[in-house]
């Protein structure tokens, strides 16, 4: 039986480096940080040379790493602590429709409690309007959140832009950036954001561990109470292992950035270009070229996406939909919605996402059995029928 | 997730298809909605000599379309009437409670079709006399 795992924008295998780096962390330097002996000193020498090396990769500075549970915990803390913290000079946030539900529903949580969020429009490749960013300010804005790329389509935003416009109307910019590390090389004050979240398991690290890049000066609320760790603003004994394997799956991914991108972009048209040519009524959805490495976002026509998942998962494919069926919800996408995608079509999208591990064989034998199984699920459906004489 | 049977009738769905010369056709659900099931029916002497069905739509949808097709197969019309959603689910070892409007689905694609082939025909089916299939089932 095939094992294909094309889902690596839900989470990445851990390497190999990976693991062993972080095993000597569990068996024998297992002291907390906090203890003034041999074991603790040990435990805090790691601590701090991860963070070093976190903040060396961002461009930053060690005091302004935070280390989290991961991207969920780092986009909260950085909305819900800039805005509590700075409820005196405003309650707006600007944000946009595409974002992951941990901004999203972070940013309706604080709509109930007080602060006022303009969700930004995107066009059909996904991407903001910055006249329509510009527009959105007002006096009382004190943040704008805006994801570097989308997880689902591979969008990527204009980051730099949108950081210049929020310095030059003194306005905290923080982007949810836990799809693009280990594919773009990031540098803060270039870009101009004041806080970025990231998350292990996109880049080959372990699931349960993140970061926040908190710029120095920004004022905002601590996340946890009750002890000193993360300069008192993110209490509880840090989870040391995987802290030092965050920064290991980091360096691996920065040490060779221009062959891992150049070979998921052959991978990732290889793949597309396979697609289009074997399977009709297919559309890519997402931007072309400001799109990242491994993404790839189709709309299948006719069919729905859990029964394709179903049947690529019994060919041994794992694979993901923006399907209301694998929402867990009654809509699908929010994110093809919100690029204008009608409801049957955002009902048969298919995101495969490359990584490091996948193999051109791979992805010929997904084009294989994809076309396969979409030639069987489109004989089952009764809206092909209209078509199969057009084609 | 899904029950052995589910995927049993997902992997190799009995009766897909359809009839040129069907008595009756129906047809429920939207693509809005992610799912549209369609029926056809060939009837002789008050029984259903031959049942396919066309869907689009998840697993379940699929799995619950065959399955009914094929508890009424060779069922006389006051049979296929009395064929619940229940039923359907029942007879694939049940469904996740999300997806028993799917069920629901076939259910009603069938009393569809039966009311279309009463409709064609001139035969008087008094139970689907007011019957009208929710075009929305979420």
């Amino acid at each position: 039986m095939k094992d294909v795992y094309m889902d690596n924008a839900a989470t990445t295998q851990v390497k190999k480096e990976v693991v062993e780096s972080m095993i000597p962390y569990f068996t024998e330097n297992y002291g907390n940080p906090s203890s003034i002996y041999k074991k603790g000193r040990n435990s805090k020498k790691a601590l701090d040379e991860s963070r070093d090396l976190v903040a060396r990769t961002l461009g930053a500075t060690s005091r302004e790493i935070y280390f989290t549970s991961g991207g969920s915990e780092s986009d909260n803390w950085a909305i819900k602590g800039v805005a509590f913290g700075n409820k005196d000079k405003g309650n707006h946030i600007i944000t946009t429709k595409i974002e992951h539900h941990a901004v999203l529903h972070t940013c309706e949580y604080l709509e109930r409690n007080g602060f006022n969020v303009t969700y930004l429009d995107v066009d059909k490749y996904g991407m903001i309007n910055l006249d329509d960013l510009k527009n959105a300010i007002n006096d009382n804005t004190i943040l704008i959140t805006i994801m570097y790329a989308n997880n689902e389509v591979g969008t990527i935003q204009p980051i730099k832009e949108i950081g210049k416009i929020a310095k030059e109307n003194n306005i905290y910019f923080h982007t949810d950036a836990v799809q693009v590390i280990g594919n773009i090389e990031i540098d803060v004050d270039e870009l101009g954001v004041d806080l970025l979240s990231l998350s292990a398991h996109k880049f080959y690290g372990p699931k349960g561990i993140g970061a926040l890049y908190i710029r120095k000066g920004v004022k905002l609320h601590p996340y946890i109470h009750g002890g000193a760790q993360e300069r008192n603003r993110r209490a509880g004994t840090e989870n040391v292992a995987l802290i030092v394997g965050l920064a290991k799956a980091l360096e691996l991914a920065y040490e060779d950035l221009e062959s891992h991108n150049k070979y998921l972009i052959r991978l990732r048209d290889r793949l597309i270009n396979g697609i289009m040519d074997r399977i009709s009524n297919v559309k890519l959805n997402g931007h072309i070229e400001k799109r990242l490495p491994g993404n790839v976002n189709i709309s299948i026509e006719f069919i729905e996406g859990e029964a394709l998942l179903l049947s690529l998962d019994m060919a041994g494919i794992a694979a993901s939909s923006g399907s209301a069926c694998t929402s867990g919800s009654l809509d699908p996408s929010h994110v093809l919605l919100a690029m204008g995608l009608p409801h049957e079509i955002a009902h048969g999208s298919l995101r495969l996402s490359l990584g490091d591990f996948n193999s051109e064989e791979e992805v010929d034998y997904v084009i294989e059995n994809l076309t396969k199984i979409v030639q069987r699920l489109r004989d089952m459906s009764p809206l092909y029928e209209n078509v199969k004489g057009d084609n | 997730m899904y029950s052995e049977k589910v995927m049993d009738h997902f992997t190799n769905p009995r009766n897909v298809g359809e009839i040129e010369d069907a008595d009756g056709i129906g047809q429920v659900g939207n693509a809005k909605c992610g799912d549209i099931m369609k029926i056809y029916l060939k009837i002789e002497n008050d029984i259903i000599v031959d049942i396919k069905f066309k869907t689009f739509g998840c697993g379940s949808a699929i799995a619950s379309s065959s399955m009914a097709t094929e508890l009424i197969k060779g069922k006389t019309i006051n049979e296929a009437l009395k064929l619940t959603n229940k039923a359907v689910a029942e007879a694939l070892d049940g469904l996740p409670p999300v997806k028993m409007h799917c069920s629901v689905l076939a259910e009603e694609a069938i009393k569809s079709a039966l009311k279309d082939y009463s409709e064609k025909s001139g035969v008087i089916i008094e139970e689907l006399k007011d019957f009208e299939p929710k075009e929305d089932h979420h």
